[in-house]
C-alpha cells in the first residue's frame, strides 16, 4: 500500500495522560496498573484505572455525550495539542475530507450497567438515560465527529481487541479511494463491568498483576485506554508513517485464539507484504501479549514461524493492562514513541520467562535506533490484525 | 464517482414480512402491500453442534441472510473477505447481561460474555465457513448499513476481491427498547465482486456525498416498507433492494440515509454496462 504520513499523535492511559508521561513510564519500567476494584465490582485482581477520569466535564455543547468512555476519549484528546491539530487538518482539508474512524469493544456500556441499577419501580431506565450517545457502540466516533465539527466518512470499528488497530486500514483505504484527504484513528475503552466479569468468567482474569511471557502467568489485567493519530495525504511535519497493514481471521474459536497463530501468521504476513518490508526489516515487535496462557503460546508459535526468533519484541500490556477495543491504538501510538526515541520497551512483571516461549523477549529497555515496527493486535472472534509503522525520516 | 464499481453476484433478505430475498419480490416491487409479520430466524445450520447451541438470535440472523446471498450467489464461503454491520448487536443478550450486573455479586454466563463482543457474528460465520479471510464489523448507530457499504467500496476499490457485505439489526427488549425502538430483525446481505460474470445481478457504485450535494433520500412508495426503511438501521437499504427487484431498464440513481453529515448516493446500473 501507499504508506500514509501519521503527522500528531497522542495516547492516555494508567501510565498517564499524554506522551510525555507515557514515555516517562516507559522509561523508568513503571506499571499503571494498581491492585484495586473498579466501582464495587468484587473480584481480585489488578486494573489499569486511568486517573481523573470521572473529574472530567465535557463542554456544555457536548453534554448530551456524558460517559466514562466519553470522558476518557475528551481527556486523551486535550493532549498534546490533538485538537488543534485536528482543527488544522480540518481548515486545510476541509471538514468533509477528514474521516474518523475509531475502535471500542464496549463504547459507554458503563452507563447502561449503572441505569440498570436505578431502575424505576415499573422497570423503565432512570430519567435522563441516553442510549445514542453513551451506550451505542457508535458513540464515541459521533462524539468525536461533533466535537471536533468534521464532517468525514466515519464510523466504528469493533472487533473486540484488534478494534483500533484495524482503523488504521479503513483510514488507509479510504484515502487510497480518494474519498478523504485525512483521518483521525484510534481508539477508547473504558473499563466497565461487563468486561470485568466476562473476562472473569471465562477464567482469563489474573488475580495477579499481569505477566506476559511468564512461565507462571496466570491471565490478563484489564486496562483503559484512549489514542487518536492524525493521517494525512501529505505533510510537512511527519512523526511517523503507517507503512502496512494485514488482517484476518481465525475461523477457529470464538474465545480461543488458533493453537498455531495460523490467522496472526496471515495478519503478521499480509502486514509485510503490504508495507513491501522483509521480516529481516522489523527492528522490534510490539506484541499482543495479554499473558492468558493460550495466547502467549499461540503468537509466540506464529512470530517465530513468520521472523525466527532473533527480532526484539515485548508486550506493554504489563505497564497499561489490556485496555481491549483501545488496545491496537495504545500500542500503535506506543510503538511511536519507541520509533521517535529509539527506545524499545522491556516487558513489564516478568519472574521467570517461559521457556517454552522462544522468542527474543525483552525484559529490560533497550535503546537502539529503530526503522520500522510490527504491533500485533488480537481478539474474540479470532479476529486479527497487524500494523507496520515506520520512523519519520 | 471515484471508486471503482462493484458488481451484486447475491442477495440475502430477512426481516418483518420479508421472509427472504425471492419471497420478497412483490412486496419490494410494489405489487403486494408490505405486511409486518415478525420475522422468524432459523437455527445455522453450518456450525458445529457445539456452537450451534451458543448461537443466540443476532447469529441467526446474520447467518440467515449471509446463508442466502452466497447461495444466490453459487459462490465459497471461503472465497471471501467479510464486512459485518450492525446498530448493536443482540439486544436480548445485552438486557441479561446488564439485568445481572444489577444484582449483588453477579455470575455472568460465559457463553453470554462471548456473544456480547460485537463481532461475535463474524466470528461465528468465519467458524461456520472455514475462512481466513479478513473479516470487519462495523458501527454507525443509524448509518450502519451505509458505513458498510461504503467500507465495502473501499476494500473493493483497494484489494479488487469479491466479498460478502451483512448489514443486521435486531431489537431490544425492554426496557432498553423505549430509549432504542426497533421494530423486529432486520438483516441484509450482497455478494459483492469486483467484474461483471454470468451470475451478476447489477453494477453498483457508490459515493458519499454532503446532503447540500446530494438529492432527496428515497423512501420506499408503501408505508408500511418506508417505517422499515426508517425505523432499522439496515432498512436502509430497502431502496436499494426494490430496485433491484423491479429490474433495471436504465441505470438508476438512489440516495440513501448514511449520516446526518453525509449521504449516500448509490448508481445502479446493469451488469453488462
Amino acid at each position: 500500500m501507499q504508506r500514509v504520513a501519521i503527522t500528531h499523535h497522542t495516547l492516555t492511559t494508567a501510565l498517564g495522560a499524554g506522551r510525555e508521561a507515557t514515555l516517562d513510564a516507559l522509561r523508568s519500567g513503571r506499571s499503571g496498573l494498581a491492585p484495586k476494584q473498579f466501582l464495587d465490582a468484587g473480584l481480585q485482581g489488578w486494573i489499569g484505572e486511568v486517573e481523573g477520569v470521572d473529574a472530567i466535564v465535557l463542554p456544555e455543547r457536548l453534554r448530551e455525550f456524558d460517559c466514562r468512555n466519553n470522558r476518557l476519549a475528551w481527556l486523551a484528546l486535550e493532549q498534546d495539542g490533538m485538537i488543534d491539530a485536528i482543527a488544522k487538518a480540518s481548515e486545510r482539508w476541509g471538514a468533509e475530507r477528514v474521516g474518523v474512524f475509531l475502535g471500542t469493544s464496549t463504547s459507554g456500556l458503563l452507563q447502561t450497567e449503572l441505569a440498570y441499577r436505578h431502575r424505576r419501580p415499573d422497570g423503565s431506565l432512570p430519567e435522563g438515560f441516553r442510549y445514542a450517545p453513551t451506550q451505542n457502540t457508535y458513540s464515541v466516533a459521533a462524539f468525536v465527529t461533533e466535537a471536533l465539527g468534521l464532517a468525514g466518512p466515519s464510523f466504528v470499528v469493533s472487533t473486540a481487541c484488534s478494534s483500533s488497530a484495524k482503523v488504521f486500514g479503513n483510514a488507509a483505504r479510504m484515502m487510497a479511494a480518494g474519498l478523504i484527504d485525512a483521518a483521525v484513528v484510534g481508539g477508547v475503552d473504558s473499563l466497565c463491568l461487563t468486561t470485568l466479569y466476562g473476562f472473569n468468567s471465562l477464567e482469563l482474569l489474573s488475580s495477579d498483576i499481569c505477566r506476559p511471557w511468564d512461565a507462571g502467568r496466570r491471565g490478563l489485567s484489564i486496562g483503559e485506554g484512549a489514542s487518536f493519530a492524525l493521517l494525512e495525504r501529505d505533510s510537512a511535519a511527519v512523526k511517523g508513517w503507517l507503512l502496512g497493514i494485514g488482517e484476518s481471521n481465525d475461523g477457529h474459536h470464538m474465545s480461543t485464539p488458533h493453537p498455531e497463530g495460523a490467522g496472526a501468521i496471515a495478519a503478521m504476513r499480509a502486514a509485510l507484504a503490504s508495507a513491501g518490508l522483509a521480516p529481516t526489516d522489523i527492528d522490534y515487535i510490539n506484541l499482543h501479549g495479554t499473558a492468558t496462557p493460550s495466547n502467549d503460546a499461540a503468537e509466540d508459535r506464529a512470530v517465530a514461524s513468520v521472523f525466527g526468533t532473533s527480532t526484539p519484541c515485548s508486550s506493554t500490556k504489563g505497564a497499561t493492562g489490556h485496555t481491549l477495543g483501545a488496545a491496537g491504538g495504545v500500542e500503535a501510538m506506543i510503538s511511536l514513541l519507541a520509533l521517535q526515541h529509539g527506545l524499545m520497551p522491556g516487558g513489564l512483571n516478568v519472574q521467570t520467562l517461559d521457556p517454552e516461549l522462544r522468542l527474543n523477549y525483552l525484559r529490560e529497555n533497550r535503546e537502539a535506533p529503530l526503522r520500522a515496527i510490527l504491533s500485533n493486535s488480537f481478539g474474540f472472534g479470532g479476529t486479527n490484525a497487524s500494523l507496520v509503522l515506520g520512523a519519520a525520516s | 464517482m471515484t471508486l471503482a464499481p462493484m458488481y451484486i453476484q447475491g442477495i440475502g433478505l430477512l426481516g418483518p414480512g420479508l421472509p427472504s430475498w425471492p419471497d420478497s419480490q412483490a412486496t419490494l416491487r410494489g405489487t403486494t402491500p408490505h405486511q409486518f409479520v415478525p420475522s422468524v430466524l432459523p437455527a445455522p445450520p453450518r456450525l458445529p453442534p457445539a456452537e450451534r447451541r451458543r448461537a443466540g438470535a443476532v447469529i441467526r440472523l446474520a447467518m440467515a441472510v449471509a446463508e442466502e446471498a452466497i447461495a444466490h450467489a453459487g459462490v465459497d464461503p471461503q472465497t471471501l473477505a467479510t464486512v459485518f454491520s450492525s446498530s448493536g448487536g443482540e439486544g436480548s443478550n445485552c438486557h441479561s447481561l446488564c439485568e445481572t450486573l444489577a444484582s449483588p455479586n453477579p455470575l455472568i454466563s460465559p457463553t453470554r460474555f462471548t456473544n456480547s463482543v460485537h463481532n461475535a457474528a463474524s466470528g461465528y460465520w468465519h467458524i461456520a465457513v472455514g475462512s481466513r479471510h479478513t473479516s470487519t464489523s462495523l458501527c454507525a448507530y443509524d448509518g450502519s448499513f451505509g458505513a458498510g457499504l461504503i467500507e465495502a467500496a473501499t476494500l473493493m476499490h483497494m484489494n479488487a476481491e469479491p466479498l460478502l457485505l451483512v448489514a443486521y439489526d435486531l431489537p431490544y427488549p425492554e426496557p432498553l427498547n423505549t430509549v432504542r425502538p426497533l421494530p423486529d430483525n432486520l438483516g441484509v446481505a450482497l455478494v459483492l465482486t469486483p467484474s461483471p460474470n454470468d451470475r451478476s445481478i447489477a453494477q453498483l457504485r457508490v459515493e458519499p456525498l454532503p446532503p447540500r450535494l446530494a438529492a432527496p433520500v428515497d423512501a420506499c412508495a408503501d408505508a408500511s416498507l418506508d417505517a422499515l426503511r426508517t425505523g432499522m438501521p439496515a432498512g436502509a437499504a430497502l431502496p436499494l433492494l426494490q430496485s433491484l427487484a423491479r429490474g433495471l431498464v436504465a441505470p438508476r440513481e438512489l440516495v440513501i440515509d448514511y449520516l446526518p453529515h453525509l449521504k449516500l448516493a448509490i448508481r445502479l446500473a446493469s451488469a453488462g454496462a
